[in-house]
């Protein structure tokens, strides 16, 4: 049974190896400060470059659209949740949020593609049929109940008796809530942010989808743009020979999504050991 | 004063209060928006004959038959493969590993690996699984890579359920002479086995809606064929939604909405089935 955990510890190992080994064979056919500082992203061109910078744009841009819808929904619902509703109101709509986490990422490409793009133009004619904003939108909505359940969990795991401290003193449920439980749920509610933006980062088919794959350096919500993910999809859709300096893009790319997320991955880890435990 | 601190402070909690509610009902009213659109493209569409088709580049005369035979392969093979490794995995962390650095970074480990975008567990597979163990764009290779995906989140969900069973039943059957293995075969298993199973069926209903390591594998979008076994080449359901979404022509898109109506049914029975299991078990074993 030991064996069974260890191949947890030879897959991040493998992850690590293959990507940095495919990596360091880009880097020698590719400069590393081209890599770091070209805003042209043309690897499938003729006329090639290779800079990372439009990807990086692309994913941060939907990441932050995203955050933008998740964090105050998802925050709001948590709160509510946890200090106004009742038990039972609680028991009904906690599962019924949570649907929204178990929609397979392609359906919520689909939905940002055919409904809420034709939708925005409604409002915004300019918008583009790919963009960052619609799938930034729906991206939100998506890892809402990540920051509402684990915000909620963290809001829960306050004991009674601050709260009733707080109401002793005369202070009402909003006053309550956002002077003393709130702050006393902080970490937990900062890790679960983190964690949001993590999953923001390495989402894939809802920008594959419906945010276009033209890499620009641009924080233009309304005309296409690429991230990250949806360059390593495009490519492997494409038939790129194994071995070519494009197909070794996919893992330059990847390398740097990787080490988004696991410092972030880590930061959340480390504030959840350091904080996690103070009430219980 | 005071009077107009306390006015300003009630209207506040009645002005949070609306937020609160309108924030639910905004989220829930796009889901029900999102799911009567789906059902209002795709459900015309959807027949035996969309169910037994296979692949056309004709939309009418497209189906989904070797998207979801495929799906149910790599649903079979990547449980196989990942049952076993997850809650093995789990058993040992919660009942035998030591604690000392190594199980501490097991821990951070496996919960550095849960967040790790499935993409790169696409980049994993292709190189290692594809590539180096040749198993070309198989099923096989297709479960491997899904396996790892979720093998944290069923290694997580075994240990939080053997930690809900209370250490006085491991108590009374070690004090009855029976040993360490006997004690979980036979008391900590039955007693955790809603638990790790309900953490099993919700890994498994994510692995099914995956599509981003599939196709950094190689699996394929069209694939005239019915695999018949773990070596042939395959196609699952939401790469053939993604194919037919990134067509421009509105007969696909129809194709796509009826094909996500098979795909959502699959991920909520599975999800349904997890949640009924976890209430079950919850009721069943009262401590």
């Amino acid at each position: 049974m030991a064996a069974c955990a260890l191949v947890t510890v030879v897959t991040t190992v493998s992850i690590i190896l293959i990507l940095a080994i495919e990596t360091v064979s880009f880097f020698s056919e590719v400069s590393i400060i081209e890599f770091l500082t070209s805003t042209k992203w043309t690897p499938l061109f003729t006329k090639k470059n290779y800079g990372i910078l439009p990807l990086l744009s692309g994913t941060l841009l939907t990441t932050a659209i995203a955050i933008a819808v998740a964090l105050p929904l998802g925050l709001a619902i948590a709160i509510y949740l946890n200090e106004y509703a009742s038990a039972s109101l609680r028991a009904v709509l906690k599962p019924l949020l949570e649907i929204l986490a178990v929609v397979p990422t392609v359906v919520y490409g689909f939905f940002a593609l055919m409904i809420v793009t034709p939708f925005l133009k409604t409002f915004v004619p300019e918008l583009s049929g790919f963009n960052a904003l619609s799938p930034g939108i729906v991206m939100g909505i998506m890892i809402l109940p990540f920051i509402s359940s684990l915000s909620e969990d963290a809001l829960s795991s306050v004991p009674h008796t601050l709260r009733q401290a707080s109401f002793g003193m005369g202070a009402n449920k909003f006053q309550t809530a956002f002077r003393v439980v709130v702050p006393a749920a902080s970490s937990g509610i900062i890790v679960s942010i983190i964690l949001a933006i993590s999953r923001a980062i390495g989402e894939t088919m809802i920008v594959a989808i419906a945010a276009g794959q033209q890499p620009r350096f641009t924080f233009d919500p309304t005309v296409p743009i690429e991230t990250i993910t949806a360059y390593i999809v495009q490519v492997s859709m494409g038939d790129v020979p194994h071995g070519s300096t494009a197909y070794r893009t996919i893992f330059a790319a990847g390398i740097t999504l990787f080490i988004f997320t696991f410092i972030l991955n880590n930061i959340s880890y480390w504030i959840k050991r350091k904080y996690g435990a103070a009430y219980e | 004063m005071v009077r107009l601190m306390s006015n300003v402070n009630r209207l506040k909690d009645k002005v949070f209060r609306v937020i609160g509610v309108t924030s639910i009902i905004f989220c829930l009213l796009i889901l029900v928006i999102f799911i009567a659109f789906i059902i209002y493209q795709g459900s015309a569409r959807l027949s035996w004959e969309f169910m037994i088709s296979l692949p056309s580049r004709f939309a009418e005369k497209s189906g989904i038959y070797t998207a979801w035979v495929g799906t149910l392969w790599v649903l079979v093979l990547t449980t196989l493969i990942a049952f076993p490794l997850g809650v093995g995995a789990g058993i040992y962390l919660e009942e035998y590993s030591p604690k000392n650095w190594l199980s501490k970074l097991l821990e951070i480990n496996i919960a550095n690996l849960a967040g790790v975008p499935s993409i790169i567990y696409g980049l994993l597979g292709l190189e290692f699984f594809v590539r180096i163990m040749k198993m070309g764009n198989s099923i096989l290779a297709g479960s491997l890579t899904l396996a790892l995906l979720i093998l944290p989140i069923i290694i997580v969900s075994t240990r939080e359920a053997i930690q809900a069973v209370p250490g006085t039943i491991r108590e009374a059957s070690l004090a009855l002479g029976a040993t360490k293995w006997q004690t979980i075969r036979n008391q900590i298993l039955p007693a955790s086995f809603g638990g790790i199973l309900t953490g099993v069926i919700l890994a498994i209903s994510r692995a099914v809606g995956e599509t981003a390591p599939l196709i950094v594998i190689g699996a394929l979008a069209y694939v005239p064929f019915v695999p018949k076994g773990p070596f042939d080449e395959f196609t699952v359901l939401p790469i053939q939604i993604f194919n037919w979404v990134s067509r421009p022509q509105h007969e696909f898109i129809i194709n796509a909405a009826a094909a996500i109506i098979v795909l959502l049914l699959i991920t909520f029975t599975m999800n349904g089935i997890a949640v009924y299991l976890r209430n079950r078990w919850q009721q069943k074993i009262s401590w």
